[in-house]
């Protein structure tokens, strides 16, 4: 990392049609470090993004690159001074090959109009072994994972002379593993020369990567500075404007015993699973992708039944071959992928807070239409999802309100078991705290509830109970006063090497 | 090793091989029960019915890939078709190949126009805006011109009609089988739209915006102008082969196409093309023709009667559909890498 700045902005402000997204923001990024730019959702970021690539003009305000003053920028002329941007999603196209997607941009660039396919083939093999990848070129895209997708465009974005790579919430669909091997590539393109900003909002993960690190909330420069002058306590009161505790989660003590699983077990999945939740815990199960930790969650729903052992709720023998049984038993669940599985998108709050209970609401073949407004002006306030009405559609909120009407979907059931599959899965940190709170709460009234998740912090603050898959099969079960780093290890198993050559 | 076997394995089963067993084991069978189908005189039969469900399928690839659909050129066939005839007909129009083919391809590059600014500029689902423009060729050329039928070419057709590339004259029967120099305009177009979708920009520009429109636009590929090539394409080509399908079948109506666009996508679809576009190349359409042209001009000779043709498609277009989804589920469980 050297003292010479590639990127400056300053004072940059942008409104729409009368919103101040960006009310004046300073960055700062030098030549060969990785610096993250934090912030909650709609704090701006994306909108700095798109002035840094050109995409949107700022209205006010000044951008230098390479200690050139530069104005109206087009995306084109970003692009040509060395301005990469990995968006989420990639941008790549499925049905191309691998080196087609790398070299395909490049081929535009220079107005090409016949296509060297040897040409093509030379230059993905550079960025391939520039990125440090080792990927058929000639496989098409769709055929890969996320990672090695991730890697195709960032080697897209090398053989184009990247100077400044951005990269978009790079981790949010990655293992930690393959954001490991992530952190590799950054690290081995940083000593390259090449500016790297990250997008992210997760403490843990950027402290093992970034120099750097600038906040931003609400569309304003918040602090800046070495990522060794912040600590999970400052970050959160820089990005959300308040302190949140990091208290753990301790339920009193309770001998009444809600959810008790014996020998559970589906071929293929998991194997003689047991483990009691009684009244106020929250438990968290967790394992690696193909722990068998998901499974358990849709075994107990009843969307991939196990095959045998026993269930018993609240003292009672229960079976579950379907989600209709499950819901029979008041089972609550939110699916992992809620955009998809948990919610109608385009449909209204009201609309998806009763959709899990709309029986109930069933007046001869009419619906009691004031019924389900205040059971969702109940939920609305109760579980604090910020919104004006019942009635906007669900796509118009952000990530955590719409995780708030999931839930509230399923608090309307009255459910005696609750089970949350990554239940903060893109949200941010301050609503995190709001559903850990909701969920508390829940435990504290005697709903059993299990949250999966991978997200170690999470489970080690809000669960006082976690047990850890492995392979299928429980692997141990502990307590909160189990550290991050002893978890982890439980995860992947005591001999690291032996689970590496897998 | 194990991956090289695995992919001489995928290799051995991807779907223009198993195409090409299907096309195979469908000659042997015919063959079988009756041998005379293994003469020069079926594949100039073949060459000879596959001449328009080439051509059109070659347009409706194009638009495929693009991530479109086009179910108008049926109806600008007609238009095509009928208009230059008409107008010679009633000493309008020289007599002259140049002038009908000319005006044939300027009906079609019109109709190919309107579908592009409805698709590109005005964003409608190309499946409606392509049936919009069917319905108004169709119907607008009925008012306006009624509804005639010619069955005798103008003299320039009539010769164009009569040029052979080759003439096979089968010994015992003497029955003659000419090969129309008209097969060479297939045979181009494939060679050329080969050539074009895998060696030139303006293809891969085609195959990027039907993968991910908004990752070709990011990339910067103009995708408003793809689109608009493709359709125009389209409607040029199916003005072109409408007035082939006039000299060849000595008629021209307005209504001769009429429902030809079902088939010709399902000779696309069985070839490989995915009608969300970004899949699909000439090879693959040409083994679909090749399959949905023998089973349309051979089954009488299993035995089977013509009635069944309709059928028998139906059964080959589900074929196709049965092969991707088989293919998609392998694909699935090979997992990603």
């Amino acid at each position: 990392m050297s003292e010479e700045i590639f990127l400056k902005l300053e004072g940059i402000k942008k409104s729409f049609g009368g919103v101040h997204a960006l009310k004046g923001v300073d960055l700062e990024i030098r030549k060969g470090e990785v610096h993250c730019l934090a912030g909650e959702n709609g704090c701006g970021k994306s909108t700095l993004i798109k002035a840094i690539s050109g995409v949107h003009e700022p209205d006010e305000g000044s951008i230098w690159i390479d200690g050139e003053k530069v104005e109206k920028m087009k995306p084109m002329d970003a692009i040509n001074r060395g301005i990469q941007v990995i968006y989420q999603d990639f941008a790549v196209f499925p049905n191309l090959t691998v080196a087609e997607n790398i070299a395909l941009n490049g081929e535009l660039k220079n107005k090409a109009k016949l296509v060297n396919w040897k040409e093509i083939h030379e230059t993905a093999a550079k960025a391939m072994e520039q990125v440090g990848a080792h990927i058929d070129p000639d496989v098409k895209l769709e055929r890969l994972s996320v990672a090695n997708k991730q890697m195709v465009a960032i080697g897209r974005a090398i053989v184009n002379d990247a100077k400044l790579l951005i990269l978009d919430e790079p981790t949010t669909a990655l293992t930690a593993r393959e954001v490991e091997k992530l952190w590799a590539i950054v690290r081995n393109l940083k000593e390259k020369g090449i500016a790297i900003m990250i997008v992210n909002h997760k403490l843990d993960e950027i402290y093992r990567i970034a120099d750097r690190l600038t906040i931003l909330r609400n569309g304003a420069y918040v602090s800046s500075g070495p990522i060794s002058e912040y600590d999970q306590a400052r970050f959160t009161r820089d990005m959300t404007g308040k302190d949140i505790s990091g208290e753990k989660y301790n339920a009193a003590a309770s001998e009444e015993e809600i959810l008790r699983v014996e020998h559970l077990t589906r071929s293929g999945a998991f194997e003689d699973v047991s483990f009691t939740l009684r009244k106020g815990d929250v438990l968290g199960l967790t394992g690696l992708l193909g722990s068998g930790r998901g499974e358990i969650g849709e075994a107990l729903f009843g969307i991939a039944p196990a095959e045998s052992g026993r269930v018993v709720l609240n003292g009672k023998e229960i079976t579950i071959k379907s989600v209709a049984d499950a819901m029979a038993n008041d089972i609550g669940y939110v699916p992992e992928d809620r955009l998809t599985q948990g919610l109608f998108m385009q449909r209204s709050i009201q609309d998806n807070t009763i959709a899990s209970s709309i029986r109930r609401y069933m007046k001869g073949a009419r619906l009691d239409e004031q019924g389900m407004e205040d059971a969702t002006k109940h939920w609305i306030k109760e579980i604090g999802i910020v919104a004006p009405s019942p009635k906007p559609a669900v796509r118009t909120l952000s990530g955590g309100n719409a995780q708030k009407v999931v839930i509230a979907k399923w608090l309307n059931t009255d459910p005696k078991l609750f089970i949350l599959d990554g239940p903060t899965v893109g949200v941010d940190i301050g609503a995190k705290s709001e559903i850990h709170g909701i969920l508390h709460n829940l435990a504290q009234q005697g709903i059993g509830i299990i949250v999966i998740s991978d997200d170690l912090p999470e489970l080690v603050q809000n669960c006082n109970k976690i047990v850890v898959m492995r392979d299928g099969k429980v692997a141990a079960e502990v307590d909160n006063s189990i550290d991050e780093i002893s978890l982890s290890n439980l995860l992947i198993g005591a001999n690291e090497e032996e689970v590496e050559s897998k | 090793m194990t991956t090289q076997n695995q992919k001489l394995k995928m290799a051995l089963t991807s779907t223009p091989m198993i195409l090409i067993y299907v096309i195979a084991v469908f000659c042997i069978v015919v063959s079988i029960r009756q041998p005379a189908f293994l003469s020069p005189a079926t594949a100039i039969n073949i060459g000879r019915a596959g001449i328009f469900t080439m051509c059109f399928a070659i347009c409706e690839m194009v638009v495929i890939i693009s991530g479109g659909i086009d179910v108008s050129f049926p109806a600008v066939g007609c238009v095509a078709m009928y208009v230059p005839l008409y107008l010679n007909y009633h000493g309008m129009l020289p007599d002259n190949v140049f002038a009908f083919f000319g005006l044939a391809m300027f009906i079609g590059l019109i109709f190919g126009i309107l579908n592009g600014i409805l698709v590109s500029y005005l964003k409608l689902p190309p499946l409606i805006a392509t049936l919009a423009t069917s319905s108004i060729a169709s119907g607008g050329l009925i008012l306006a011109l009624g509804t005639r039928e010619f069955t005798t070419l103008p003299p320039s057709l009539e010769a164009l009609y009569r040029v052979n590339l080759v003439t096979y004259t089968d010994a015992a029967t003497g029955f003659t089988y000419p090969l129309t120099i008209l097969f060479l305009v297939p045979v181009a177009l494939c060679v050329v739209m080969a050539l074009v979708m895998h060696f030139t920009m303006l293809g891969r520009g085609l195959y990027a915006i039907g993968g991910d429109a908004n990752a070709a636009r990011i990339a910067g590929f103009n995708v408003r102008l793809l689109q608009f090539f493709a359709y125009i394409f389209c409607g040029v080509a199916a003005g072109a082969t409408a007035m082939i399908y006039t000299t060849l079948m000595h008629s021209s109506t307005t209504t001769a196409l009429m429902g030809d666009e079902m088939i010709i996508i399902a000779a696309c679809v069985v070839g490989g093309c995915r009608l969300t576009g970004g899949h699909g190349n000439v090879g693959g359409t040409i083994l679909g023709v090749l399959l949905i042209t023998l089973v349309q001009t051979n089954l009488n000779m299993l035995g089977i009667p013509t009635s069944w043709q309709t059928f028998a498609v139906g059964l080959v277009l589900l074929l196709g559909a049965i092969l991707t989804s088989i293919q998609a589920k392998r694909q699935t469980k090979l997992g990603k890498i």
